[in-house]
């Protein structure tokens, strides 16, 4: 039983890692109606930065406020370069954008800071937790506490402000948001910023569990996409929900079902995306979109 | 849509890689190579000349192995120190062309087509990577290529006899099993050990040669769990082996998984085991950021000289290899190992185009499969290289070191597998 109750503690911890990122996913989907590739590696970029500056001698709180900031201005500059000239094009040409996107920061970051692994400073204290048999790190603790608050925040600014109802008109039909008044360039490059920032909240809490190298949020993306699928891509609780059920099925399901073991784990979050694409396209907290027909 | 758009995507990137995959026929074999007169009449003489010698390596400079990437960087100093102050490899100025594969196999075949077509090098010096090296040895067999010393211990590279043309050069994965084995069967008779190995060829080699070198004994695998290179952490492997209860944990990954599972054992205070990671994550790029206060007592085992050992410091290939790499690789850290196993290996050729009876890429494949106790200084000492008839593998030889303060500390007697264990098989 305390292994089984282990077991999902671990779960809880890779989930809330997926979580962060689905987060970050949900956002940028919301104001830009798109699915972005290169949101881990962008939040990898970040992190780089943040690791620059505490390897300068900055503390590490300033440093996360000037990555942030660095982060919110790169976003918002990258949809007036990168995707700006592709606006109002087709779904799949900016898909493709962004798949190259994701290779190029991939590979600007080796060239910058090589591929050598680099430990990040934690910003939770090391210790853990001992509830009788179960071990709890603080880590994760304090992981899945800046999680629920980036959800927090981000399911107010969607649902009781105005900026988030006009990126909420702008995904929907950004022709009719500009009739009514809304400056659809500056929403989704507001929208790219903010995806960002979140994005580099997540890459600044794993980096200290994952190591920082440029690789490591293209395994994390994979999970980020079966949370924001399961839970729905224009929720955030769905989101952070989504990324703790695939994490502790994940887990579970490695360690309890025989024929998967460790071998198919990775397959655990793939079926789950094609299950709620089957059973219920837009996810568990997801509205289902209508058409006119 | 979007479903469709994500598809297209995907079938979008499929099919540039098969464009990338069209085959350009077999013309230049005929009109690009070149052959030998006198004692080595008929041999291939493609890349090489009086004064010059082509070869071409195939590296992940990106990708999820890129770590690896510095190893090309001690090799270039090598040969350009070669070249500038010995007058190259016998007269003949090393040119060294390298090619980036992203640790992905149809890369790699698509690079070593053309190294060998375009290029026109002599031989390819290192592929890296068992996946990378598999993808291409068909094909520089078929066009009688040498592929010499590949960076990969895979025990393939010696055991298999239908590919001539490619050899290995550090100690094979089973060696290596072996040696891990052996200090077990002294130290830990009743040993029970818990495994976390990659799912792939690497993995797999790695841990069937330590089953196969513990029947028999006291010695058992309690507990064993996998990962793939895509898998974000390994922390529910390691809580899942954690449970066995065993006393022996063997950490048989690659650098960055190395590190998880590193800091995953460190982080777990319940359960303490004697912990050994394999060669291939030992550097100490991959300790540092998991703490070396974390990794203190770790196991290992080694056949080169670590920049980092201060038992080196009056060494005259370490005092040289220091030298030449602040000339030749200005800007580079010598104290990095891959830098010295780039160096290694690339004295390592040396030493056999030296010996190799003609300057021909027949003559190269001989000379690597008929080395006798070849001397490589960067080697630890009472290792050198040998193969013969029945035998493929230059190095099979390797010592245990045990990590204390911030280094590696070499223990016991260098552990020649060939005469404990007789060559390497995993059936």
């Amino acid at each position: 039983m305390a292994g089984f109750l282990q077991q999902i503690v671990t779960g809880l911890g890779a989930g809330a890692i997926y979580a962060s990122l689905a987060l970050a996913l949900v956002l940028i989907y919301q104001f830009t109606g798109i699915v972005n590739f290169a949101q881990g590696e962008l939040a990898m970029f970040s992190t780089y930065v943040a690791w620059t500056l505490v390897a300068a001698g900055m503390s590490f709180w300033l440093a996360l406020v000037i990555t942030l900031v660095v982060s919110f201005v790169g976003g918002m500059l990258i949809e007036r370069v990168v995707i700006r000239p592709v606006e109002g094009a087709p779904e799949l040409t900016i898909v493709i954008v962004t798949v190259g996107l994701f290779i190029f920061v991939n590979a600007a970051a080796g060239w910058i800071w090589t591929f050598l692994i680099k430990d990040f400073p934690n910003p939770f204290p090391g210790g853990a937790l001992e509830l009788g048999a179960v071990t709890v790190n603080f880590s994760t603790l304090g992981v899945l506490g800046v999680v629920a608050l980036v959800m927090g925040l981000l399911y107010l600014l969607f649902q009781h402000t105005k900026i988030g109802l006009g990126m909420r008109a702008v995904a929907t039909n950004p022709a009719s948001a500009r009739l009514v008044g809304i400056r659809v360039g500056w929403t989704l490059a507001l929208g790219w910023g903010l995806a960002a920032t979140v994005g580099a909240v997540s890459g600044v809490l794993v980096a200290p569990l994952l190591f920082l190298e440029p690789n490591m949020m293209a395994g994390v993306l994979i999970y980020a996409f079966a949370a924001a699928t399961l839970g729905g891509f224009d929720s955030p609780v769905g989101a952070v929900v989504g990324g703790l059920v695939v994490g502790v099925a994940e887990t579970l399901a490695g360690a309890y079902v025989g024929f998967i073991g460790s071998d198919l784990k990775i397959g655990v979050p793939l079926l789950i995306i094609l299950a709620v694409l089957l059973l219920r396209p837009q996810g568990l907290f997801g509205r289902a979109a209508v058409e006119r027909a | 849509m979007r479903v469709s758009a994500i598809g297209c995507t995907a079938l979008l990137l499929l099919a540039v890689a098969a464009c990338g995959g069209r085959d350009s026929g077999g013309e230049t074999a005929a009109g690009g190579g070149t052959a030998a007169a006198g004692q080595c009449a008929g041999q291939q003489t493609t890349g090489i000349t009086d004064t010059s010698i082509k070869l071409g390596g195939i590296y992940p400079l990106s990708g999820p192995a890129s770590a690896y990437g510095d190893i090309p960087t001690g090799i270039k100093a090598y040969f350009d120190y070669v070249n500038a102050e010995q007058g190259g490899i016998d007269g003949r100025k090393v040119e060294f062309v390298v090619r980036d594969d992203g640790y992905s196999p149809p890369k790699a075949v698509e690079e070593a087509r053309r190294l060998v077509e375009q290029e026109q090098v002599f031989a390819l010096f290192q592929t890296l990577g068992t996946p990378s090296t598999t993808a291409v040895w068909d094909y520089t067999n078929q066009r009688k290529v040498p592929q010499v010393f590949v960076a990969t211990g895979a025990s393939q590279w010696g055991s298999n006899t239908e590919h001539p043309w490619t050899i290995g050069w550090q100690p094979d994965y089973v060696s290596e099993a072996r040696v891990y084995a052996q200090y077990l069967k002294d130290e830990k008779p009743e040993a029970k050990v818990a495994a976390l190995y990659q799912n792939d060829d690497f993995g797999k080699d790695l841990l069937g040669g330590f089953k196969k070198a513990i029947e028999g004994t006291g010695i058992q695998v309690v507990a064993e769990q996998s990962y793939e290179v895509a898998d974000p952490t390994v922390d529910a492997q390691m809580g899942n082996l954690a449970e066995s209860g065993a006393d022996v944990f063997l950490n048989i990954t690659t650098p960055k998984f190395g590190a998880l599972a590193l800091a995953a054992d460190a982080k777990n205070t319940r359960w303490n085991p004697l912990h050994i990671v394999n060669n291939v994550a030992a550097s100490r790029t991959v300790l540092e950021p998991v703490g070396f206060e974390n990794v203190q007592g770790v196991m290992s085992a080694t056949y080169y000289k670590d920049p980092n050992d201060p038992t080196w410091d009056d060494d005259a290939e370490m005092k040289l290899y220091k030298q030449k790499m602040q000339q030749y690789a200005a800007g580079k850290d010598p104290n990095i190992p891959y830098h010295a196993f780039g160096w290694a290996a690339a004295s390592s050729f040396h030493k056999a185009m030296d010996a190799a009876a003609c300057p021909t890429r027949e003559g190269l494949r001989d000379s690597v499969r008929n080395l006798d106790n070849v001397e490589v200084p960067m080697l630890l000492p009472g290792i050198t290289m040998k193969t013969g008839p029945d035998d493929g593998f230059p190095i099979e030889s390797m010592q245990l070191m045990e990590f204390k303060g911030e280094r590696w500390e070499l223990i016991g007697e260098v552990i020649d597998t060939r005469a404990q264990f007789g060559p390497p098989t995993t059936e």
